[in-house]
């Protein structure tokens, strides 16, 4: 073969080869490693697959916190205005974690419908919404758009 | 008074970027000289008409005047007055004044240095500068004004800047960031000026290579200043999160890695010629990218600025009529572009386009894994997150790989090596890498992930100084005065690649060798992690500047002696009602002891995070090695000759 072509026939192998096993790295990780979020809604109603990595979000609804009195174990719960999920923790909440505040938490739904969060986390920002609760609180306010207004004064 | 003038000058110097967008180039198709050479003192003027505008805006700030929104939004007279003037780039209006400043003082630095150039290019140069100048400007002054007032009813007081960004942290990351970010555009500049010209041999790269280095050299110090605040600010003693803003900085970042290799590619052996004016487009889209990214609110980050849906689609805008055009102008020029010198599949060329090839493939993957949550919801398929093993699983052996053939290249020669040259050196470094890091890793009980990159960094930091000595033990003249003939471009790169390695150390050890623990203790309590004690004294109340706080104090003891006294805060900011938490650290060369305070649980019990962090420093002692070697590049000699000399 002429050398030209052969030098050109080796460099394309070696991309190819390099792309094609990065994207078989990137199919597998990404089928590992999304995480779909849900609403308290979408959880109540079933949509939420169980057992699985998934994000859950909602305001935090007020004293709905309650602590473990001897270790870090903390339960509340978080709405759309619509429907509740209760999530449980264990470990140290954010800064911004507060009653009436948006938070999103991943981790596991279990068979009981409880929420087993790995991780919570609240914005940097007080003015700062998580875009997926902004939406979420939107959708349940378009289905039923009153008792959400009346949800959202008493907040 | 100060605002309007602000205002004015910055509607001024629109007008100027304007005509240093145009006249130079109207007066290069026409050939008139005049017009053409109007290019520098346009810049000068658009700069200092900028810099006018910035000033005005920190006297607004240092005098507290809330008339003004952007002031009365992020600052607060009781902030002590270094945050008040770092509070101007605390919010989206200031920080982006903060980009055009620095823009535009980029576009003077090359102005400065306009006669190291051809005299044919560089206006040209200077002028698409403009044009991007006047991208950013407009998108200031229609979208973004930071001078907008509050009248008649001017507040008594300001609205405070987030007690987050009330650190030091906040003065030094993003100028250094955005020095980064938008140096790139100076490379951008030259490969757009190459090919309006139709100059591209490959003396472009030679004068976009230092400037392209510095900019290089600015984001990676940037990028390690964030990833050092957010570890002791945020309060989790994380150092990298895959936040989309994070990688938005990282992106560009692995580009300009990449162009970087291949300037010198393009500038000593003249091929790759088309792929490196691509790269440098590709590298200033990229940093465009992130300031949509950042400022339109698309994505879920910690460093969202309040979002704005013009702001974003302006961004979108100008960066499709930015790289949307450039990219037709490569189109229509790239057929001209024949590397003539072909190159060698065993030769040096070919490690720096396998370096090319994977730098672009990381980036890919960086950037897939950043927009996949924007595609998956705008197919409507739900909203999702790509965590972080998606980063790390994919990152991780790529990276790897990378620097298997960062010790290779440099051993190599232009054109052509022979085999047996580096199978020997190559095949002992192996042989002691994967000795000497499975002593370590059988040592220390660490598992295979661990093992396989400690061998990747010892076979790196073996042939890095093998390749060093045999340069300098040839010949007769003697060690030293070899060692010193030996360009600082050389040196730059061996710092470089060194301060990788020490990074990658950092990161494989504070991941397998750090102890983390979350704790529910109360004054006197004592709590042992990684042979560390740490004893809760006492919990006290304090008061700072524009805050309360609760400041607990700890005692780390090792083997009965006291190491470190630690004091985490909580701090309590009225006027925003937030509270911030203020991790206690013990910096170490080899380790961090770390102390956070979550919050108060009972009467005196609190939860507290209580990290031993393994080797952490070194993460960023790598990122200033990089650096260090970035500017070394700059600022080598060859570069500094005018030039036709």
């Amino acid at each position: 073969m002429h050398s030209v072509r052969k030098k050109r026939l080796l460099v394309i192998t070696a991309i190819v080869l390099i792309l094609s096993v990065a994207v078989g790295l990137v199919m597998y990780a990404l089928q590992q490693n999304i995480n779909l979020f849900f609403s308290p809604s979408q959880i109540a109603m079933g949509e939420a697959p169980r057992n699985a990595n998934i994000r859950a979000g909602g305001m935090v609804v007020k004293g709905s916190v309650k602590r473990n009195s001897d270790t870090l174990a903390v339960a509340f719960d978080v709405t759309d205005f619509q429907h509740k999920v209760t999530i449980e923790y264990r470990g140290i909440l954010p800064d911004l974690f507060r009653e009436g505040q948006g938070i999103v938490a991943q981790g596991k739904l279990n068979n009981d419908g409880v929420f087993e969060a790995t991780e919570v986390l609240a914005k940097h920002d007080e003015k700062y919404m998580p875009p997926e609760i902004t939406e979420a609180l939107k959708n349940a306010q378009s289905s039923t758009g009153e008792s959400a207004e009346s949800a959202q004064s008493t907040y | 008074m100060f605002p309007e003038i602000g205002q004015f000058s910055l509607i001024l110097s629109l007008f100027f970027a304007l005509s240093l967008a145009s006249v130079p180039l109207i007066g290069y198709w026409k050939g008139n000289r005049l017009l053409f050479e109007t290019a520098r003192p346009l810049t000068f003027i658009m700069s200092a008409l900028v810099l006018v505008s910035f000033v005005t805006l920190s006297l607004s700030f240092l005098t507290d005047d809330f008339s003004v929104l952007y002031v009365s939004q992020n600052s607060n007279s009781q902030l002590p007055v270094w945050y008040k003037f770092s509070a101007l780039w605390g919010g989206h209006e200031g920080s982006l004044l903060l980009w055009v400043l620095i823009l535009s003082g980029w576009c003077s630095a090359v102005a400065l240095k306009i006669r190291t150039f051809p005299e044919d290019i560089g206006p040209v140069v200077l002028s698409v500068l403009g044009m991007v100048c006047v991208g950013f400007l407009s998108f200031l002054l229609f979208t973004s004004s930071p001078f907008a007032r509050l009248l008649p009813d001017v507040p008594a007081d300001g609205g405070d800047l987030n007690p987050l960004l009330q650190d030091f942290g906040l003065i030094v990351h993003p100028p250094v960031l955005y020095m980064g970010y938008v140096g790139f555009s100076v490379a951008f500049a030259f490969a757009v000026a190459a090919l309006i010209t139709g100059n591209l041999n490959s003396s472009w790269a030679r004068w976009a290579r230092p400037w392209t280095a510095a900019s290089w050299a600015f984001l990676t110090l940037g990028i390690t200043l964030g990833s050092w605040w957010a570890y002791y600010e945020l309060g989790w003693g994380g150092w990298w999160f895959w936040d989309p803003v994070e990688n938005a900085s990282f992106m560009p970042w692995l580009a300009g890695t990449a162009l970087l290799h291949s300037l010198a590619v393009t500038e000593k052996r003249g091929v790759f010629k088309s792929w490196t004016v691509l790269l440098a487009i590709f590298t200033f889209s990229l940093s465009l990218l992130g300031a949509f990214l950042v400022r339109s609110g698309v994505l879920t980050s910690v460093h969202s600025f309040a979002a704005d849906p013009t702001r974003g689609i302006f961004i979108l805008a100008l960066l499709l009529v930015l790289v949307g055009g450039s990219l037709l102008l490569y189109a229509i020029r790239a057929a001209e572009v024949r590397s003539t010198v072909s190159f060698g599949v065993t030769g040096r060329e070919a490690w720096l386009l396998l370096n090319n090839i994977l730098l672009t493939v990381l980036t890919l993957t960086v950037l897939l894994g950043t927009l996949y949550p924007l595609i998956f919801d705008a197919l409507g398929l739900g909203k999702i997150s790509v965590g972080a093993p998606y980063f790390n699983s994919v990152f991780t052996p790529i990276a790897l790989l990378l620097m298997v053939f960062m010790a290779i290249g440099p051993l190599s020669k232009w054109h052509h090596t022979k085999f047996r040259v580096f199978f020997k050196v190559c095949s002992i470094s192996a042989f002691i890498a994967t000795f000497s890091a499975g002593l370590v890793v059988y040592c220390y009980g660490f598992g295979f992930i661990a093992w396989l990159s400690l061998a990747v960094a010892f076979w790196v930091v073996f042939l890095s100084f093998s390749d060093w000595f045999g340069k300098v033990s040839a010949g007769t003249k003697g060690i030293i005065p070899r060692a010193r003939q030996l360009p600082r471009n050389y040196y730059g790169m061996l710092l470089a690649h060194l301060g990788m390695v020490v990074t990658l150390v950092g990161i494989v050890l504070v991941s397998v060798n750090s102890h983390e623990s979350m704790l529910r203790l109360s004054p006197g309590d004592r709590a042992t992690i990684a042979g560390y004690e740490f004893q809760f004294d006492q919990m006290e109340q304090v008061k700072g500047p524009n805050y309360v706080a609760s400041k607990g104090q700890f005692t780390v003891y090792k083997a009965g002696n006291a190491v470190a006294v630690l004091h985490p805060e909580k701090r309590f900011f009225s006027t925003r009602q937030q509270v911030m938490t203020e991790a206690a650290l013990d910096a170490g060369f080899t380790r961090d002891l770390y102390v956070s305070l979550g919050e108060r649980l009972d009467d005196s019990a609190w939860s507290v995070r209580i990290y031993v962090k393994s080797f952490v420093r070194w993460i960023w002692l790598g990122g200033l090695m990089m650096m260090t070697g970035g500017l070394l590049a700059a600022l080598d000699k060859r570069y500094r000759k005018r030039a036709g000399v």
